[in-house]
Parts: C-alpha cells; sequence; structure tokens
C-alpha cells in the first residue's frame, strides 16, 4: 500500500485518497472555439510516463482537501505534495 | 413536561450498557458521550481576526490536527479554516445561537456555522490498554512522539470514518463517528478489546 502524504495531515494509507488523475490539465480558455479533437484531446488524452507524475489525490477520509504530488510510475516514490491553487487554503 | 429533547435516542442506546460494563481501569475502558453538542464552523481569510475566537470564547487553533480546549469546550482544526466544536449537552441551543449571531455581524462572508449535533456520536476509550484496542483497526501512529493530548485526526478506525481526539495522559480517547456507523463500531471494540479484558 501506498503511504501517500497530506500536506495537511502527514502520511497517510492510500485506502484514505482518492485519485484525481493527471495535475494541471487547463480548462480550455474559451471552450466555444473548441474543436471536437481539441475537446478529445483535454478529455481523455493523458500523460502516461514511465517515471515522474505529477497527480492530483483528495484526502477524502480525512481534511478533504485536493493536493498534488511527483509520482515516480515505476518506484512508485512519492515526493513534493502541495496544495493545489484557489480554494486550497 | 415531556420534550423533544427527552425523548431521543443516541444510536448506540442498545450497547451502552455493554460498553460501560467492559474491562477495568487497569485495562481498557469505554464510555458513550451522547448528546454532545457539535458544530462545524468554516472560516476564511476574509473574516475579521478575533470574532470567532468572542464567539466560541476562545482561540481556534490553525494547525490541521490539533485541539483547543476551555473546560468541555472543544475546538478541533480538521482542515484549513474548517474545525469542529464539540461541548457538553445542553438544553437550549446557546453556542449555535452565539455562532449563528456571528455569522449575522459576518455578513455571512466567508464564514459558515451548521449544527451537526446528530451526526455523530461520541464514545471515550480510556486506560492503559486503549493504545492498542484502537490499534487494532487504526494506521495512525498513537505512539506519544506522534499523537498526544490535544491531537486530533479525521481517519479510518476498522474502515469507518471517525475524527479521533486525545483527551489526556491515561490515554483517553474520543472517538466521534458516524450515527449510522456508531453500532457497528461499538461492537468492534467491543470484539477488540477482547484479548485485555479477560
Amino acid at each position: 500500500m501506498l503511504s501517500i502524504p497530506c500536506p495537511w495531515c502527514g502520511d497517510r494509507d492510500e485506502t484514505e485518497f482518492r485519485y484525481g488523475g493527471e495535475a494541471e490539465v487547463a480548462y480550455p480558455a474559451d471552450p466555444d472555439a473548441v474543436d471536437d479533437p481539441a475537446w478529445r484531446e483535454y478529455l481523455f488524452v493523458r500523460a502516461n510516463p514511465k517515471g515522474w507524475f505529477k497527480e492530483r489525490w483528495v484526502h477524502t477520509a480525512g481534511c478533504r482537501q485536493w493536493f498534488t504530488v511527483h509520482r515516480h510510475t515505476v518506484t512508485y516514490e512519492i515526493r513534493d505534495p502541495q496544495p493545489i491553487g484557489e480554494g486550497a487554503r | 413536561m415531556t420534550t423533544a429533547l427527552d425523548r431521543r435516542r443516541s444510536p448506540l442506546a442498545v450497547v451502552s450498557d455493554r460498553l460501560a460494563a467492559t474491562g477495568s481501569a487497569d485495562t481498557v475502558t469505554f464510555a458513550e458521550r451522547p448528546f454532545r453538542v457539535q458544530l462545524e464552523v468554516r472560516a476564511g481569510a476574509m473574516l475579521r481576526p478575533g470574532v470567532l475566537d468572542d464567539a466560541l470564547g476562545l482561540h481556534p487553533p490553525a494547525e490541521v490536527g490539533t485541539v483547543a480546549r476551555r473546560r468541555e469546550r472543544h475546538v478541533l482544526c480538521l482542515a484549513p479554516s474548517w474545525w469542529l466544536v464539540t461541548d457538553e449537552p445542553e438544553r437550549e441551543p446557546r453556542l449555535e445561537c452565539a455562532l449563528a449571531e456571528l455569522v449575522r455581524t459576518a455578513g455571512g462572508i466567508d464564514v459558515s456555522a451548521v449544527d451537526v449535533s446528530a451526526q455523530r456520536t461520541t464514545i471515550d476509550v480510556a486506560g492503559p490498554s486503549a493504545r492498542d484496542v484502537l490499534a487494532h483497526g487504526c494506521s495512525l501512529d498513537l505512539h506519544p512522539s506522534a499523537f498526544t493530548v490535544d491531537s486530533c485526526a479525521q481517519t479510518t478506525l476498522a474502515k469507518a470514518q471517525v475524527v479521533l481526539q486525545q483527551l489526556d495522559d491515561a490515554p483517553t480517547y474520543r472517538v466521534h463517528v458516524r450515527a449510522s456507523f456508531a453500532d457497528y463500531l461499538a461492537h468492534w471494540l467491543l470484539d477488540a478489546a477482547t484479548e485485555y479484558v479477560h
């Protein structure tokens, strides 16, 4: 089981968290101007690196805050937990 | 006159006698603390500092996982800008009124206070074996070097979501558990305590 460092609660078991996918996928600035291939790209296409991956987690059984971490997809090493931008006070 | 308050039943009413009769002071004891007042307070940076202190009668801790106490009033910091305020059972909603007044004064900006007393009930687990009993179902490190008096945490105990709080060095732990999980958790605690109370 992963031990995930919540920025507020410290190291907790993976079972207390939900996964939120790749971090920092920006919502289109002008959604009306986006064509179908670009929407497909935005909605479904994600990086799938063999190595470090920046991803989002939410501490559902704890403080219920979203945050980002860097996770190594081969070694499962996790580092650099960060609160995410607005709303994360 | 019989009021609605007299007729209410704790979700642990059916097991509270068994909880109270299990164990001893030199092993582990359980005590239900039903009907405690509980309020969830959220207040952001836009709220004038000190307003919350006046309404609560004490300063809410800023660090997640810590507790401020005055007598029976406990203020647990659950997350950034989010507190659980608990107090002894009261017949008139004084604390709730005080906080409602605060929300009104603040114009409702960046602050909310919600009575959640019926959401959770409370079990105190105390004694030298209390830590071992909880450790059967809780992955938190409860050793005094990591979790001490006036520490609190939202976590899972036997897969039930709880707010865990340490009251004193006995050690006494206070478990706030959702009403719908209370019966299950009480029976789990009695089961987990078996090896320590015989």
